[in-house]
């Protein structure tokens, strides 16, 4: 029977279906649920691994030892794996590897909107587009195919669409195959000069041959449409906005496929139009690779370069009706409802001390980025994983006062390590805050190597934090609880005075975590509040100005005190 | 038939995700093609979010455009306001009468706007409001919001039978909290 499926559980199926036996990932929005999915079949090894480099060349080493592999990760991960992925196209593989890149076009959860297709050009990769969940699991499978007959990982490119919408699925069952056992061949494994240069002809008539079969995979497929005055190229979740919005109306090629792309099909295909368009999210990949094979056609001049595309901005492009809904008056302003800290996040007394401090404050990714929303307003730079601590080292050697790097503790690991190793090495005076919180919050509990935990919630190795400062070389490490704001505020100080460089890990497990007790919600004793609204300062959702008095919401309220620290008048009052 | 569109909108941490599987679920058991999206990470942390349901013969796009909604589902009044333009023209707002200050209005920036219910009626949606976190604390949690606001969208759904409902309630809610969801569905469906 047909289930109800997300994209990323479906992708899992397709992996666990082909005989995958070896996951290795970083969690990243919208990939993530790939991993945590894998991660319930018990014939397949899984791990979360501190960051994507280290994911791929796993993913790498188990294809070289002959077990089908994967490594999934977000289109920023990319990047940090961009290092073995350039080789592994020179080596080839051994078992099959797939390697899963998710794009956030509209970046509901990201940092930019950088469209990975980009990679497979640059990395001579074949890379396939589902546009639902039954063609993820279809697609990862079929990527092992391609990947053991052409001696190449393959790359699968979800978007948050594919990834985090559920459709009809119709799963099958595992195929086990056997181990290709480990064949020692320096030629073709160690990328040596020698060796790479003998590689480099391999890869280029492989993708000759990958590019033949793109003409004849079932992966790129034309839908026929009645009225030939139009023909639509397009792939991924676009394809559903085409259909959604034209029907059968046009033919439509839809490639499953996008790297190598079937010239002598597209050529064919635009042979059958009058007018040729593509509909793509981002940039013009396919439109670039169009007008290079010298076929006339339209695409980012209709749909531009930005976020998503929907059914409406298709059909209102392509010059067909669009539905309107209903509108308020123009005198009703609706308030912007921005993400933020949770009540109760161990982040927000140390963003808060930061603030009072008038400290710059080169942030980092996770959900402490939101930081710098007001009015905490305590963050002035957010870059990429692990730029806190390399930039707050440059930050300081151009002769840069009252600076810290804030970074959480799983980013930290990920790629803060190497920039910590800078500072220990060339020796800025720098400040570096660990934002401790037992977890990887923002992609939603996934545990790391500081946890003692792994992937299945087992018992797991476990890297002290302190002790790897200390390794390092930092004499000052010190530990506060951000649950208390003089203790912050002191160390904060100590360690911005202090003529060397300093760690500061500030330690609280998240909020939401299930194990973490919650005090009772405090009360505001009305007849004390003078309404100074100082309490308003944390910028906590859970207190509000009512009748000129502060307000605690006590379902939100769980009880951390920080706002009790801040009023001179004993108005707050702990939950009883 | 052709596609129909559900928008689940609220506040991040109101119970929108298990809305959204009960609904996928009694959907697909009724023989429909389905899609439901969802956006998952920032957003989630007390931002405004919404989840797409579509369902009928074939569905394609996972998203539901402007003008598109046949219903919208709210948590939270603010949030109705917010999607209004997703609705049809002939579309129905089933909202709690919840209201959560954003930061904005928290730190003073902005006012939450004054008569947003009938600032909303008076562009001709047709709105079902009703107080959900008042029957959710009856049914015993003011989480089971989500399950009240269901039993009253179920009034829309002359297909489905009571039953039906009911047996994706048992299905998609863990065994423990189940008469208290069931309780909640049917304060909601009854009100």
């Amino acid at each position: 029977m047909k289930r109800l499926m997300q994209g990323n559980e479906a992708a899992a199926r397709g992996l666990y279906e082909a005989g995958c036996c070896v996951a290795s990932s970083y969690p990243g929005t919208p990939s993530t649920e790939i991993t945590e999915e894998i991660a319930k079949y018990d014939d397949v090894y899984s791990e979360w691994s501190p960051n994507e480099k280290v994911s791929m060349e796993t993913a790498f080493g188990a294809s070289l030892a002959g077990r089908r592999s994967f490594c999934g990760m977000k289109h920023v991960g990319l990047n940090v794996a961009a290092d073995p992925l350039f080789t592994v196209s020179y080596t080839g593989v051994n078992a099959g590897m797939v390697i899963c890149v998710a794009d956030d076009a509209g970046m509901h959860s990201s940092q930019n909107e950088q469209d990975s297709r980009h990679y497979a050009k640059a990395a001579k990769l074949p890379m396939l587009e589902p546009s639902d969940s039954q063609e993820a699991l279809d697609y990862f499978k079929a990527a092992y195919e391609i990947s053991e007959k052409f001696d190449a990982p393959v790359i699968v490119k979800m978007c948050t669409r594919v990834a985090h919408s559920q459709s009809l699925v119709e799963a099958g069952e595992r195929q086990e195959v056997p181990e290709r056992p480990y064949e020692k061949n320096i030629a073709k494994y160690v990328m040596m000069p020698g060796n790479a240069i003998k590689r480099h002809p391999v890869v280029e008539e492989r993708m000759k041959r990958l590019a033949d079969f793109a003409e004849t995979s079932g992966l790129n497929r034309i839908d026929d449409g009645s009225d030939k005055s139009t023909g639509i190229v397009t792939s991924s979740t676009c394809y559903q906005y085409v259909k959604e919005a034209l029907g059968d109306k046009f033919p439509v090629l839809k490639l499953g496929m996008i790297w190598p792309m079937p010239e002598r099909k597209l050529k064919n295909f635009a042979d059958t139009v009058d007018r040729l368009v593509i509909v793509e999210e981002l940039d013009g990949f396919i439109e670039e690779h169009c007008k290079i094979l010298g076929l006339k056609c339209e695409g980012k001049s209709l749909f531009g370069y930005l976020g998503e595309l929907s059914q409406n901005i298709i059909a209102e492009k392509l010059g067909l009706p669009v539905t309107r809904g209903r509108k308020l008056d123009d005198s009703v302003k609706i308030p912007a409802r921005p993400p933020l800290m949770c009540a109760g996040c161990p982040h927000r007394g140390l963003f808060f001390t930061l603030n009072q401090a008038g400290c710059t404050v080169l942030g980092d990714i996770g959900c402490y980025t939101l930081g710098a929303v007001a009015p905490l307003s305590a963050m002035d730079m957010t870059l990429c994983m692990g730029a806190s601590v390399s930039a707050v080292h440059g930050f300081s050697k151009a002769g840069g006062k009252n600076v810290v790097a804030v970074i959480g503790d799983s980013t930290f690991m990920h790629s803060g390590m190497t920039g910590l190793a800078n500072i220990a090495y060339n020796q800025s005076k720098s400040t570096v805050i660990i934002l401790d919180n037992s977890i990887t919050g923002m992609t939603g509990h996934q545990q790391n190597p500081t946890t003692g935990l792994n992937i299945k919630g087992d018992p797991a190795g476990k890297i002290d934090l302190e002790s790897l400062c200390r390794a390092m070389g930092f004499n000052r490490v010190r530990v506060v609880d951000p649950y208390n704001l003089k203790e912050c505020a002191d160390v904060l100080r100590e360690e911005l005075d202090a003529d060397e460089s300093s760690v500061i890990i500030s330690r609280r497990p998240c909020a939401l975590l299930k194990h973490v007790k919650h005090n009772p919600p405090l009360t505001v004793d009305t007849a004390k509040c003078v309404g100074c609204k100082s309490c308003m300062k944390i910028g906590c959702p859970a207190l509000s100005m009512k009748g000129g008095k502060a307000h605690v919401d006590e379902t939100l309220c769980v009880g951390c005190g920080v706002c009790e620290q801040r009023c001179k008048f004993g108005a707050f009052k702990g939950g009883e | 038939m052709t596609t129909k569109n559900i928008m689940i909108v609220g506040v991040g941490g109101q119970g929108s995700v298990l809305a959204s599987k009960l609904l996928g679920h009694l959907l697909t058991k009724q023989g429909y093609d389905v899609k439901v999206s969802e956006v998952h990470g920032m957003s989630q942390r007390g931002g405004s979010v919404v989840t797409y349901v579509r369902y009928g013969d074939k569905v394609y796009s996972p998203v539901i455009d402007r003008g598109q909604a046949d219903f919208i589902v709210s948590f939270e009044i603010l949030e109705a306001a917010r999607w209004l333009d997703y609705l049809s023209q002939d579309g129905q707002i089933v909202t709690s009468t919840q209201q959560i200050d954003p930061m904005p209005v928290l730190t003073g920036a902005m006012n939450y706007p004054e008569n947003l219910l009938a600032e909303i009626q008076k562009t001709g949606a047709k709105v079902d409001a009703l107080d959900c976190l008042k029957l959710a604390e009856q049914a015993g949690s003011s989480k089971a919001v989500n399950l009240v606001l269901l039993g009253r969208l179920s009034h829309y759904f002359t297909d489905i039978t009571q039953e039906a409902w009911q047996e994706a309630i048992s299905e998609c809610v863990p065994q423990k909290f189940l008469d208290l969801n069931r309780k909640a569905f049917d304060l909601g469906r009854n009100a």
